[in-house]
């Protein structure tokens, strides 16, 4: 019996490694360990055998069965496998191929701008206000302290509604607008647009953006200023970027100051961008806030001082970003906003 | 303000570069914005001698010079008029290089060889409006005899550097050559040389003239001087080269001279002819209206009221502080003249010159502001070199009418407000010494500084101003930075940022661009977007003084700006464009606007190309949500002629109305040359701002199973799908957790002008598993209702 259990092994493997498909498999599985297979047939003759011979040719037939089964789970996943491999070969598609079914807007740069620097003052502890952009006469020259007869008053500067009336020329009036509404002390921000009567070309536009900021508190000094400052132009143009405070005029301040900041292009080596000078001219306005100024808005210009500094974000976003033309942020080409 | 170095060493003993003088100039507070050599590349060019003229044997216009040059005389051929014989001229040998690295080769003209060239100014690189007239077409002629193969640019001192200054309004004072001495000698700690003014007289001026008489405000003083036996000349080179150095162009030793003294001290001066001037009398009047008057640069000119004139007794002979008179100017043949040093108001020579558009030298200074007090040291620096250069004789003695005498004032300063202040600790002595540096004479006193400011210091007037000359002298670049002290501050956001950047995030993420536009726009626009006749957004506020009619009016909307754009890009066959703008329309509470208008703030949300209404619309309603924003209503817009009647809708949240989508009536796009259909909504952003809530509370996950039935039910065309939805949801009994519709069917097996529609409803309870029988009773109890209000039929 026991030959005839190898004999049967034998042929079983032979035959399992002859079968083409996994259904051939199933069937031969189910033909041979099945209840009327070969297998089980055999050992229905057990029962001839002697007492000390049945668990011996029983140990030996589970064997058989085992090492059968083995097989056949081999020699299956081997098809399985086969199987998923050949599928994947029918599968393979271009990688290549372009799509565009997915939509995703893209940020004005100019906003993004006002949006970063916002943030960069927002983490250097200054509050975000806002103002209108039609203002008083008073609130954006007057209390400001711009002489009675100085031509940014002029028709042919700004742009008036009736006398009393005008497109903000700049983003100071929030100043002026803070300084009554809150009090002090003060640590404020406000950027937005700005008006001025300049024909349209490639630096100018009668429409532009300013970011005013303002400090008001006692003790509050230059040496304050130029600690804030220099910490957000190092934090906005990164910490290599050197800065000098030129003296200045602005009539709501005094002293006054400009901030030159190194060449964006070739960080204070010299290049033709900024003319071999190795700074980028003019970038920021700054000063103490006039006694006038404060004594106009209700504060006490002996006990309480301040700074305040202005920006042009047009011409940030276009240093930032290498844009030529100012235009561009203003006509919305749908290929020009795509690019950030 | 162009600053020639060689002209400042005059005043400044010093050794300095350029690039060193700019540099401290710069940081103390004087803005450069070039520097430049007056040698714009020439290398090679002598002096030589033309010793004979020959005529060209083949040309009529040229003739062939013989040049000694020193080492050689040379035959150089040339078209020029202007030279003579004996004469010393700038020459360009072969080998020579010019301006623009031109080579200098020998030539031949007509058969005679030439070996080299003379050369005009032009070609020695001075630029053209600042060479004089009979110079510009000719060879430049030297006013005297040179070493024969001297270097033209050591005659001409080409190589000296030219700083230019951005001067900025307060200032006045240093838009002049001493001024800017003052800065440097104050910069650099250098002693300053003031000139010394005396000159010999004759006469009295009582000979010449009677009296002066200011009629008008606007003229503080007015200091006159005669000069006789004048003899008109070309300047003496050196003072040509000056001038044409700080961009000036000669004209004759008398104006020459006027504009010298002008740059020198600031104080613009004007020398008429005294001989034309009728009557006794000069009168410094208002103009009167229409009165004419022919200015020097030939131009006729018609004056009014606001216009300060100095006259004779006939007509005006300048416009003051503006322009001379071409009847009173100084000509070859004058003989007699009157030297004007006046100081004019600031305002009057604005406006004039601005009325006039003619902006002048002189303008540019009186609109500043000047010192009263130049007028008589600048007039009679006038008179000093007119005697150095011989060209007439002084007249002794001067009128001088000064109305109000500016006086200096005295301004004390305390050192520790300084200190405090500029962020510094410095004494006093250091204080005083900057002060002093400047010209402004300073003690101290009893733990104050007493500074006295001249007249010339129009800036000066409080202590700030005072503590802002030591801090640019000691250097706001010296100043060590300090953090800033006091109460850590939180830095916060106005709330309607926050839902801004909420309403951008989502938007950007739905695949809209962010856009910009004006907030003034043509008024025309409102017929463009065929704007009702009778809509309140037609009342908008006029820029009185507009760039031009596009951009002439406060927007109301900003429909016609978002279709500005989209065919912009339309046109530039972009395919598609999704843009959303968040910005401001101003609102007037009255017309002719007198209070400040109401500015608010506008969400418009708009695209072209591949999407429809529904897109459109489920953007907003995905806003909103995010927004906080549910229940939202819409009701159909008939009545906006801006939009398509069948395809707009009015958006509600709890009836209150947020704002307007639709399809972009056709007339419209046509008016905007877009052939494609454009999809607008504008939402009022204040409403949003009201309604959005941010408050977000976690509702547990259904346990219980949810079941579906579907109704479709033909209808009417008019019954819309949110009618049926609503009433749907009356039936809910808190169990219907969604309603979708499937499809809308129209056609075979159903009537015209009526619909199929299809609803799948979702029932679910959060308590219990639903029985069958109460979703039954909810379905049939919808069915009835349906068939009760809108006629419907079950479609089976």
């Amino acid at each position: 019996m026991k030959e005839k259990l190898e004999e049967i092994k034998h042929l079983a493997i032979k035959t399992i490694e002859g079968i083409k498909t996994l259904e051939e498999l199933e069937n031969f599985r189910i033909k041979f360990l099945g209840k009327k297979g070969e297998l089980t047939l055999v050992l229905r003759d057990m029962g001839k055998l002697s007492k000390e011979e049945r668990p011996i040719v029983g140990q030996i037939a589970n064997d058989i069965r085992k090492e059968i089964e083995d097989k056949l789970s081999v020699v299956k996943m081997e098809f399985i496998k086969k199987a998923k491999k050949e599928r994947n070969e029918k599968e393979k598609i271009d990688i290549t191929i372009d799509t565009n079914n997915i939509m995703i807007g893209h940020r004005h740069p100019l906003l993004k701008t006002i949006d970063e620097l916002e943030d960069l003052f927002i983490s250097m502890g200054f509050t975000v206000v806002e103002g209108p952009e039609i203002e008083t006469v008073k609130n954006n020259f007057d209390s400001l302290n711009s002489p009675e007869n100085h031509p940014s008053r002029d028709l042919s500067d700004t742009f008036y509604l009736n006398d009393e009336l005008l497109l903000r020329t700049h983003t100071s009036p929030v100043q002026i607008r803070a300084m009554k509404e809150m009090g002090v002390p003060l640590k404020v921000i406000s950027a937005g647009r700005t008006f001025r009567f300049d024909d349209v070309d490639d630096t100018h536009s009668p429409m532009f953006h300013q970011l005013e900021g303002l400090v008001i508190g006692e003790g509050v000094s230059m040496a304050n200023l130029i600690h804030t400052l220099d910490i957000f132009i190092k934090e906005l143009f990164g910490k290599d970027m050197q800065t000098r405070y030129r003296p200045h005029h602005f009539p709501f301040t005094e002293p006054s100051a400009e901030v030159d900041v190194s060449c964006i292009k070739c960080r204070g080596e010299g290049c033709s961008a900024c003319n071999f000078t190795g700074w980028s001219m003019e970038l920021l306005g700054c000063g103490m806030v006039h006694p006038k100024v404060l004594e106009n808005c209700g504060i006490d210009s002996e006990k309480y001082t301040g700074f305040a500094f202005g920006m042009g974000i047009d011409r940030i976003t276009m240093v930032k970003y290498g844009i030529t033309d100012i235009r561009l942020l203003f006509e919305n080409d749908m290929r020009f906003l795509k690019q950030f | 303000m162009l600053l020639p170095i060689r002209w400042l060493k005059d005043y400044i003993d010093t050794q300095k570069s350029g690039k060193e003088l700019a540099d401290g100039l710069t940081l103390s507070g004087s803005h450069v914005e070039s520097i430049y050599s007056m040698n714009k590349g020439v290398k090679g060019v002598i002096v030589g001698k033309i010793i004979e003229i020959e005529k060209h044997p083949d040309a009529d216009k040229l003739v062939i010079c013989k040049i000694d040059i020193g080492r050689e005389v040379l035959d150089i051929v040339t078209g020029a008029t202007n030279v003579r014989e004996g004469q010393f001229v700038p020459v360009a040998t072969v080998g020579t290089i010019l301006p623009g690295e031109i080579i200098i080769q020998k030539t031949n003209f007509r058969g005679v060889d030439s070996f080299g060239m003379l050369c005009s100014l032009k070609e020695l690189g001075f630029n053209e409006n600042v060479i004089s007239k009979p110079m510009k077409d000719g060879i430049f002629i030297l006013d005297k005899e040179y070493p024969l193969g001297t270097d033209i640019v050591d005659v001409l001192n080409l190589n000296d550097e030219v700083i230019e200054f951005e001067i900025t309004p307060n200032r006045p004072d240093c838009l002049s050559i001493l001024g800017m001495a003052r800065e440097t000698a104050a910069s650099f700690e250098l002693p300053l040389k003031e000139p010394e003014i005396s000159f010999e007289t004759m006469d009295n001026i009582s000979d010449y003239i009677k009296d002066i008489d200011i009629e008008s405000k606007n003229c503080n003083r007015y200091y006159a001087r005669v000069v006789k036996d004048v003899v008109i000349k070309d300047s003496p080179m050196w003072i040509q080269l000056r001038l044409m150095e700080a961009g000036i162009r000669p004209i004759n030793n008398i104006v020459d001279i006027t504009n010298f003294v002008m740059l020198e001290f600031g104080e613009p001066l004007h020398a008429f002819d005294l001989e034309k001037i009728s009557g006794e009398k000069i009168i410094v009047r208002q103009a009167k209206t229409d009165e004419a008057f022919i200015s020097l640069d030939g131009e006729s000119r018609k004056l009014n009221e606001t216009d300060l004139v100095i006259a004779d007794d006939k007509e005006p002979i300048a416009i003051a502080g503006v322009m001379g008179g071409l009847h009173s100017e100084v000509t070859k043949d004058t003989k007699l003249i009157l030297i004007e040093g006046a100081n004019f108001d600031q305002r009057s020579v604005r406006l004039t010159s601005k009325r006039l558009s003619l902006r002048t030298e002189a303008s540019n200074r009186f609109e500043k502001g000047l010192d009263p007090n130049l007028c008589q040291i600048a007039a009679d620096r006038v008179c000093q070199l007119i005697e150095l250069t011989k060209s007439g004789k002084i007249v002794d003695s001067f009128i001088d009418k000064y109305k109000e005498k500016k006086e200096e004032k005295t301004i004390s300063l305390r050192p520790e407000r300084a200190n405090m202040l500029l962020g510094l600790d410095i004494n006093e002595d250091i204080m005083i010494k900057y002060l002093n540096l400047l010209g402004l004479k300073s003690v101290y006193k009893e733990g104050l500084i007493y500074t006295t400011v001249p007249t010339r210091r129009i800036d000066i007037d409080i202590e700030a101003d005072l503590i802002e000359e030591i801090g640019r002298l000691y250097g706001f670049h010296n100043i060590e930075s300090k953090s800033l002290i006091g109460e850590l501050t939180r830095g916060v956001k106005p709330f309607s940022k926050t839902i801004e950047d909420e309403v951008k995030k989502t938007l950007l993420g739905i695949g809209f661009n962010e856009v910009m536009t004006y907030s003034f726009i043509s008024p025309k626009v409102y017929d463009k977007t065929n704007i009702d006749k009778k809509s309140h957004l037609r009342d908008y506020i006029k820029i009185l003084n507009p760039l031009g009619e596009d951009y002439s009016v406060m927007r109301t909307t900003l429909v016609p700006t978002m279709m500005d754009l989209f065919s912009r890009n339309y046109n530039k066959s972009v395919k598609s464009a999704f843009a959303f703008e968040i910005g401001n329309i101003f609102l007037p509470k009255e017309l002719p606007i007198v209070n400040l208008p109401i500015e608010q703030k506008v969400l418009s949300i708009g695209f072209y190309g591949e999407k429809d209404f529904y897109f459109l619309k489920e953007t907003v309603e995905k806003l909103l949500c995010k927004l906080g924003i549910k229940d939202i209503e819409y009701k159909r817009e008939e009545e906006n002629p801006v939009f398509h009647p069948g395809r707009t809708a009015k958006a509600f949240v709890n009836g209150i109305e947020i704002g307007t989508m639709g399809e972009v009536y056709i007339d419209v796009c046509e008016n905007y040359d877009i052939n494609s259909k454009v999809y607008i909504a504008e939402l009022d952003f204040e409403k949003i701002m009201e309604l959005c809530n941010f408050e977000r509370k976690y509702k547990s996950l259904p346990k219980y199973p949810s079941t579906s039935r579907d109704i479709a039910v033909i209808v009417d065309e008019e019954i819309l799908v949110g009618d049926i939805k609503s009433l749907i949801i009356k039936h809910s009994k808190g169990i219907i957790e969604d309603i979708e519709l499937f499809d809308i069917y129209r056609g075979d097996q159903i009537p015209e002008n009526m619909k199929s529609m299809a609803f799948s409803i979702t029932y679910r309870s959060y308590e219990r598993t639903l029985k069958d029988k109460e979703v039954e009773e909810i379905q049939t109890s919808i069915i009835r209702d349906l068939e009760k209000t809108f006629d419907a039929k079950l479609r089976s």
